[in-house]
């Protein structure tokens, strides 16, 4: 099972997403996040849905994996449709029963939070579905390289975010190693109330901790012998190139956003 | 003739009481002279604690002889960029695989260290993929490291070398944590570049059966090298080895035993012997 993982939750194939520029990718996605908050109608908030369905078909990442990614959402979004329905009061009453009353703005701010979170999670995970790990840390890397005149240390912060990738399922195996041999030493993980399980996690942890600390150190003398001095002077195998796709990409992005204002000022907001 | 390449010269080396890496007050090493020749292929063998890991790591500048020089190419490593300069020289790959690969990728970690060297991305795309196809990973250049064995994370770090053109590799122990299969991998990968690109190769090991692959060995006990010379000649001294804590290889073991007078050192030589002792006939 753990030989499994996938780094994040990159699915292989050659769509015209998955081939184009991840710091593009990173820069759009971004981009129709912040739009989702900006529609204001259900014609704007149409344009977004349709934006994310029209994305989800041409990077020709199945259907099931695209719901796959809305599966650890679904407690959020009954929650907030609940929460805005009873609270969100406004309009015509649709019904009523003692001090609770469903009205037309809870029912509207209800459906349109939920498009808006599904559109959101859509849009990300295609993202991440279609840009491997390192490709996607490399291009935040170069995205984020001009807060360095901020003496902000982005390669550094995207080196540790690859380092931490990397190291993700070689830590699940070590935590599986050490659980089993503490269980061969007899620890009960299993049984017990709460306060009981987390206190046999204590024997898991320390020593995950220790050896951490001793891959980290070998991690380090490895990097050292391989000339790696941080982020001067480095050079990189893989360029990134913006094709024409590239301004495809964005030229849609700029027609949906443009759609979604003008749908705004010329219907009336709901929310 | 041979031309040196990296000189110890009467080095000895003490772990901080208060150090990070090993607590250790005795000297990890006294006295080490040692040649390292260009295009050899030298063993270094010793039990446990003998000091062979140090030397390794003194290798490449990672550490700082208490006493003593050590000189790469006529290079002493005393500043930060010396000892980067010496790291361009001699690559180090270590016991465990999985410490020593930082990307995700197998191709973006062989690009790891020509990218540390500031090399233009063409030519370090041309490198990454003849490093690759050296130790037969090619095939298997776009997979994540994880789901390889460990003779082939093995032999990814080894690539990560290659591709950064150093002139010598030190392999600290590359195959301990390894099954057979994956020893063997790494000892052929091993040979072919000794053999076919004339790379220096010192390989620190604690298993005979390797050490026999190599040009030269020297044997290291307690901080010292008690014994250089070639494979041949150091297996024949085998009370010597003994008392460093160390075996004979099986065959030669195994001939010594059966009362034969030459030193062999595999296992076809060692079939040759047993039959000619026999008689002859096969």
């Amino acid at each position: 099972m753990i030989g499994e993982i996938t780094f994040g939750q990159y699915y292989p194939g050659s769509s015209v997403l998955h081939r184009a520029d991840p710091r593009i990718k990173l820069i759009t996605s971004f981009w129709l996040i912040v739009v989702i908050f900006v529609c204001k109608n259900f014609f704007s908030l149409g344009i977004i849905a349709l934006t994310a369905i029209i994305t989800s078909l041409v990077s020709r990442v199945p259907m099931k994996m695209i719901l796959k990614s809305l599966k650890p959402i679904v407690i959020i979004l009954i929650f907030t449709a609940i929460l805005n329905i009873f609270y969100t009061q406004g309009g015509a009453t649709y019904w009523e029963w003692w001090k609770i009353k469903v009205t037309e703005k809870g029912v509207n701010t209800a459906i349109f939070t939920m498009i808006r979170i599904i559109s959101l999670v859509v849009i990300s995970s295609i993202l991440t579905y279609t840009t491997t790990p390192t490709a996607l840390t490399d291009g935040l890397e170069r995205v984020l390289s001009p807060l360095k005149v901020f003496k902000i240390k982005v390669h550094t912060l995207a080196m540790m975010m690859t380092l931490a990738l990397r190291f993700i399922p070689t830590l699940i195996r070590e935590i599986e190693r050490i659980m089993n041999a503490q269980k061969a030493r007899g620890a009960d993980l299993e049984t017990g109330g709460i306060l009981q399980r987390a206190k046999a996690l204590v024997p898991i942890f320390i020593p995950l901790m220790v050896s951490s600390f001793r891959r980290a150190y070998e991690l380090a003398l490895a990097m050292t012998c391989r000339c790696y001095t941080g982020g001067e002077g480095r050079t990189r195998m893989k360029q990134m190139k913006v094709s024409f796709r590239d301004i495809v990409l964005i030229l849609y992005c700029t027609a949906a956003t443009a759609g979604i204002i003008i749908l705004n000022i010329f219907f009336e907001a709901v929310i | 003739m041979k031309e040196k390449l990296i000189e110890f010269k009467n080095v000895s080396f003490a772990y901080e009481a208060d150090g990070e890496a090993v607590p250790e007050t005795k000297d990890a090493l006294k006295g080490v002279n040692l040649d390292i020749y260009k295009g050899e292929f030298l063993a270094v063998l010793g039990h446990n604690g003998s000091g062979k890991s140090t030397l390794a790591k003194l290798c490449n500048a990672i550490y700082e002889p208490t006493e003593g020089t050590v000189s790469v190419k006529g290079i002493i490593p005393d500043t930060e960029e010396k000892a980067d300069e010496v790291r361009r020289i001699v690559g180090m790959v270590f016991q465990n695989p999985d410490n020593q690969i930082v990307a995700t990728i197998v191709e973006d970690d062989v690009a790891f260290g020509p990218e540390n060297l500031g090399i233009e991305p063409k030519e370090i795309r041309k490198r990454v993929d003849e490093a690759l196809k050296s130790v037969n990973m090619y095939e298997l250049r776009h997979r994540e490291p994880h789901k390889l064995s460990g003779g082939q994370k093995q032999r990814v770090a080894i690539a990560g070398v290659i591709a950064m053109q150093t002139d010598c590799i030190v392999l600290d122990e590359p195959t301990a944590m390894l099954d057979p299969k994956g020893r063997d991998e790494v000892m052929q990968t091993i040979q072919r570049l000794n053999k076919e690109l004339g790379i220096t190769i010192v390989l620190i090991t604690h298993f005979m059966d390797e050490a026999v692959q190599a040009d030269r060995v020297a044997v290291m006990n307690s901080g010292r090298i008690v014994m250089q010379g070639s494979p041949r000649e150091v297996f024949a001294q085998n009370e010597k080895l003994n008392e460093c804590g160390l075996d004979l290889p099986q065959s030669t073991e195994l001939c010594k035993r059966l009362g034969i007078k030459d030193t062999v050192l595999n296992a076809s030589e060692c079939v040759e012997k047993i039959i000619s002792m026999l008689g002859g006939a096969v």
